[in-house]
């Protein structure tokens, strides 16, 4: 295991026209570790991993991957790299394993793909053709395209979209054996819950931009303790709030109807808050004290929530 | 931490990269293109059920088209002029316009075999379903009363490659370009089109005058009356040969420029 990064991106720029896609992102994935590229859709996600794989030309920046500039996807760095792209890709008319032998043909020591296959569940659908598939059986075959050649980088790109919990707790365990093996693996998602669950590295991009990066413990803990957040109607009155908690508490509202109350918090400011709620007719929801989500620090960094 | 229920024990992943045998891609690949031709039941149905039935219904039914004597050597001329546009070229497009919305461009662009080779895999996916009908129509026109000669078949084998790959050029180019949905209309109409007007079923000097030397230039026109002309013991025009490698290397040239990997 080098020290060298699996991929490294520094200031990468990618226009498509006037429109700016990746606007000066930077990161950093080293082997045996997950990173999830996180954000909402349009996001520049996707983009980014494409110049990673070399299928989009970027506009400037630099970007290498296991040591080389993937422009162009030479023949050489795409052995030793596995691709799931959104939405996978095959023949209409394939079967899964036809697929799969196919895809496993080009790598000089691919994985058993009739064990790949079971493994993966897909054997219930072996004779149906692709098209016939559901998305989640789709999304199977392409995760196995994607390790098939046992390579030591893996891009997913929206890995478990259109999977059931079942399925998606399948591909996280793969996951989490791709990196304990040592594979370096580059995912997208837009679920935090995912990007919790999985990734060593959080780098979280809106617009083309990165606007926080680091572990989730990092990125969850800042501010704990000392913050109390939940969800209300929009538009409460603040000040009865201040008068009913202790000395030293502010509030405030940021996007309408998400609170924040800081200061130490207690069972006694926990109550506050409720009673007042309660006098104005109010039900807090989803009240969290101390840790943030990350689901909390892309509403805090960007003032939108995170959805599909 | 890890659960014992996981079903991928330590060291299943361990990264072991390389780049497969070429020889070895392109069987595989080649394989799976003829087996998705064969499987496929429109396809069938044009590449070979049409073709079949045509065979037989122009060397037994007299009143169809007026052909020159032995029928069966004329019809089989016809037919494997058909076969050839609907393998080279009807089929060939929608195929490769379908692959291409469903993304397998980009799955095989992803691993390590070459653009060449994917090409390559899709002509011998091609060659193998021209080979199965040469090989049918051949066996059923034997049964209708053929009696093949040594220099006709010679003839014939050359205008059936010439056609394929004028067709098949054609072909990568309409199916490499467009929405499938779109090349799907414009493979079954042309097809229907140029069987009936286009040289195939109805000779280009039956045709009314200015469309019959339009048709001579045609593919269609150029590799019906071609294969016709040899399979009734005759000698082929050289203008025949010429179309045929003019259309493959226009729009084999075109096709290389325009076909879209996504």
């Amino acid at each position: 295991m080098g020290t060298e990064p699996a991929v490294e991106v520094r200031d990468l720029v990618v226009r498509y026209g006037t429109t700016t896609a990746v606007d000066g992102l930077d990161l950093d994935l080293h082997h045996g570790r997950v990173l999830a590229l996180l954000g909402p859709n349009g996001a520049g996600k996707t983009t980014t991993v494409e110049v990673c794989e070399g299928f989009r030309e970027r506009t400037s920046g630099t970007v290498r991957v296991l040591g080389a500039d993937p422009a162009g996807a030479p023949e050489a760095l795409r052995a030793r790299m596995g691709v799931m792209p959104q939405g996978g890709g095959a023949y209409p008319m394939v079967r899964v394993r036809e697929m799969l032998d196919l895809v496993a043909a080009c790598s000089a020591r691919p994985l058993d793909t009739g064990w790949l296959v079971r493994t993966l569940g897909l054997e219930s659908c072996a004779r149906l053709p692709y098209k016939r598939l559901s998305g989640g059986q789709q999304q199977r075959l392409s995760l196995a395209c994607a390790v098939v050649g046992r390579p030591e980088l893996v891009f997913l790109d929206e890995p478990t979209a259109s999977l059931d919990p079942q399925g998606r707790h399948l591909v996280w365990d793969l996951v989490r054996a791709l990196r304990a093996d040592g594979v370096a693996v580059l995912l997208t998602t837009h679920l935090m819950q995912e990007a919790e669950a999985l990734a060593d590295d959080v780098v979280i991009v809106d617009h083309g931009r990165v606007v926080a990066a680091g572990s989730p413990d990092e990125l969850t803990a800042s501010g704990s303790e000392q913050r109390m957040r939940f969800r209300a109607a929009p538009g409460m009155d603040l000040g009865l709030l201040t008068e009913v908690l202790p000395e030293g508490h502010a509030s405030s509202e940021g996007p309408p109807g998400h609170y924040t109350v800081e200061g130490a918090i207690d069972p006694q400011v926990l109550a506050a808050v409720t009673a007042w709620c309660a006098r104005q007719g109010v039900l807090a929801d989803d009240v969290r004290v101390g840790r943030r989500s990350l689901e909390d620090v892309f509403l805090d960094l960007t003032g939108r929530e995170l959805r599909s | 931490m890890s659960t014992p229920t996981t079903p991928f024990p330590g060291g299943t992943f361990t990264p072991d990269p390389g780049i497969g045998s070429r020889a070895r891609m392109l069987a595989v690949h080649t394989r799976t293109e003829t087996v998705l031709a064969l499987r496929h039941s429109e396809q069938l149905l044009l590449t070979l059920v049409i073709p079949l039935a045509l065979l037989v219904g122009l060397t037994l039914l007299r009143g169809l088209v007026a052909l020159p004597d032995p029928r069966v050597n004329a019809a089989l001329g016809t037919v494997l002029a058909l076969a050839m546009m609907s393998t080279g070229f009807t089929s060939q497009a929608i195929a490769l316009g379908f692959d291409r919305r469903y993304g397998l461009m980009r799955r095989l662009a992803a691993t390590a075999i070459p653009r060449w080779l994917v090409v390559t895999g899709r002509l011998g996916g091609t060659a193998a379903v021209v080979v199965i009908q040469v090989v049918v129509l051949g066996g059923v026109a034997l049964l209708l009363g053929w009696r093949p000669d040594g220099a006709a078949v010679g003839w014939a084998l050359l205008f059936v490659v010439l056609g394929a790959a004028a067709f098949g050029a054609c072909g990568l180019l309409l199916g490499g370009a467009v929405r499938a949905d779109l090349v799907l209309v414009i493979a079954n109409v042309v097809w229907f089109v140029l069987l009936f007007v286009g040289g195939i079923v109805v000779p280009a000097a039956q045709l009314p005058g200015p469309l019959g030397a339009v048709v001579a230039l045609l593919p269609s026109g150029a590799l019906a009356e071609g294969l016709r002309t040899v399979l009734l013991g005759g000698t082929p025009a050289l203008s025949q040969i010429v179309v045929l490698l003019v259309w493959t290397l226009v729009a084999g040239t075109a096709a290389a420029r325009t076909l879209r990997w996504d």
